[in-house]
């Protein structure tokens, strides 16, 4: 079956769940949260989710189409007080798309350049980040693989914890931090390079490790097993087509690019 | 006890350089009949706690804070809020930018009359930096070091609920009462704009009892404002004005606040909601899907 770049990412992104238990799972995005909501229905159905507003379900709601939330199926109240709570306890795991990630695994949403008095661009302010990386796993989710986003030395605002000794807060260790994988449109990453550096585990189709590189402000590590990324089966995208009916996953990527790089040759 | 008063008399307590905490979150449940009246008003110098979204974007746009105490001011729908983006981007206010739950933290210590609670939140990031007040301090229990998040105690609350009875006991119908109890409870003196008022014997069901988060004795005046927190949602009686947002957006964008308030503030809740529609329309808005 023929599949999009997004859905590709969205099945990577969705791996990351599968070994996680019960742990409530927090997609930020449409495509971060169709991601998590395939985990639940496929691989690991153990997962809680909340309803974006105040109830944790049973089942993920479609990520379009949904005309009300009655009749979704509720678990337990859960309003956003209550959440924290649960972040605390560390029963979580958090798939976000930062403006800005780090060598180190730090990320920003805050603002971008200027002084914190003025910054050049005011984002979104820290929001819960600072909280969820100290408390629990985060994995992030990155539609455009740039040096934009990957920067070459701190991000512009720290705004989530990672793996820097030099930050690191007194009593603590790596061990401490669970900053576990990067989804993005060229490959896939996690943090098991040598002492705990970025590292690339997967390459999306058609992508070669150079480009990667290149795409990236500092060096990354190569995992020896350097493999492709594994492609959405024909049950993984039906699942999808039920979470999302109205196909939104199709424009949240520029031009919705084909899961399997086109050449110029079979472009022409 | 008979605290219904007028959205004036109610906002005239709030005096220059005063705290003030809005409940709400975002574009939800937003006290924006309190904070209208606060933008007609000559007060200036504020400090404001809120989980920020047109509230705060309009009080910076107006000139009327000093400095702004969050963890993200946005629309959810409209990420980033336009009055607020362009009052920090000119160095405009002060700000204190903290994580989600250290607000929630400060409220409940000033709620609880503590002077700080101990979390592990912060640290590691630049919320330490930007923010010089916060003091990390040394735990009698392990090695490890602790943010002492302070009590963050507004001399006013400015919450919308659902319905109160005049002696103050209030409903919150919507979904989620968000952090309200917590910003009534750290707050010397609340201000509850409701969009109902009702008798007493409301509050004899149960379930309606349940939908009560914080005591009569918290509340010190009751204002009727139905459609009050438009354009923020009331659920389950509105929903949030999409449209109105981006034309909020828009002017604040092109003409600033002045573009704004000539369109829309008008000298009374009345005639605010006649620019804006009607309050039949206000209460017409689709509750929103997420």
């Amino acid at each position: 079956m023929q599949f999009t770049l997004a859905e590709l990412m969205v099945c990577a992104a969705s791996r990351i769940f599968d070994d996680e238990g019960e742990v409530l799972v927090t997609g930020i995005g449409l495509l971060p949260r169709l991601a998590a909501s395939l985990a639940m229905r496929s691989s690991n159905p153990d997962l809680l989710m909340t309803d974006s507003q105040s109830y944790v379900l049973s089942q993920p709601n479609a990520v379009s189409g949904l005309k009300s939330h009655e009749g979704q199926a509720n678990e337990n109240w859960m309003g956003f007080a209550r959440i924290f709570d649960n972040v605390w306890s560390g029963r979580r795991h958090a798939l976000v798309g930062p403006s800005q990630i780090d060598r180190f695994g730090q990320s920003n949403i805050s603002a971008l350049g200027g002084t914190h008095q003025a910054p050049k661009v005011q984002l979104l302010g820290v929001r819960g980040f600072p909280g969820n990386s100290i408390s629990h796993a985060n994995s992030f989710f990155v539609p455009s693989h740039s040096r934009r986003v990957f920067v070459e030395g701190e991000c512009d605002v720290v705004c989530s914890v990672g793996y820097n000794n030099g930050r690191l807060p007194r009593g603590y260790s790596f061990s401490d931090i669970d900053v576990r994988t990067v989804v993005t449109n060229l490959c896939v990453l996690d943090f098991n390079g040598p002492n705990k550096q970025m590292r690339v585990v997967t390459l999306h189709p058609g992508v070669g490790l150079d480009e990667v590189q290149d795409n990236t402000g500092f060096e990354l590590a190569v995992a020896n097993d350097i493999g492709e990324t594994t492609m959405p089966s024909d049950e993984q995208l039906d699942l999808l087509s039920q979470l999302d009916p109205l196909n939104a996953r199709a424009r949240q990527l520029k031009n919705n690019p084909a899961g399997i790089r086109q050449t110029e040759e079979t472009q022409s | 006890m008979d605290k219904l008063v007028s959205a004036s008399a109610a906002v005239s307590v709030i005096e220059d350089g005063m705290t003030i905490g809005i409940g709400g979150w975002g574009p939800r449940r937003k006290p924006m009949a309190l904070i209208r009246e606060l933008l007609r008003s000559p007060v200036k110098d504020l400090t404001v706690i809120a989980y920020g979204g047109a509230d705060v974007g309009l009080l910076c746009a107006a000139g009327k804070v000093r400095k702004v105490i969050y963890a993200f001011v946005s629309l959810d729908f409209m990420p980033l809020e336009p009055a607020f983006r362009k009052a920090r981007e000119s160095g405009a206010i002060e700000v204190m930018e903290i994580d989600e739950g250290m607000l929630l933290l400060g409220l409940r210590a000033g709620a609880w009359g503590c002077p700080f609670i101990p979390t592990r939140i912060g640290l590691g990031t630049d919320v330490l930096k930007n923010a010089p007040d916060l003091t990390l301090v040394d735990s009698p229990y392990d090695e490890k070091e602790w943010v002492a998040m302070p009590a963050l105690t507004p001399d006013v609350a400015l919450v919308h609920a659902t319905r109160a009875d005049a002696r103050g006991v209030c409903e919150i119908a919507s979904p989620d009462h968000y952090m309200d109890d917590l910003f009534v409870r750290a707050a010397k003196h609340t201000i509850v704009a409701v969009d109902e008022v009702v008798p007493s014997q409301h509050f004899h069901d149960p379930e309606i009892a349940r939908r009560v988060f914080w005591e009569r004795n918290c509340t010190q005046a009751v204002v009727h404002a139905p459609g009050g927190a438009h354009p923020s949602s009331s659920d389950p009686l509105y929903g949030f004005d999409v449209e109105h947002f981006k034309r909020y957006g828009e002017l604040l964008n092109e003409g600033g606040y002045s573009a704004w308030a000539d369109a829309f503030l008008g000298d009374s809740e009345v005639s605010y909601q006649s620019a804006v529609g009607g309050l039949e329309a206000i209460q017409s808005l689709p509750l929103p899907v997420y």
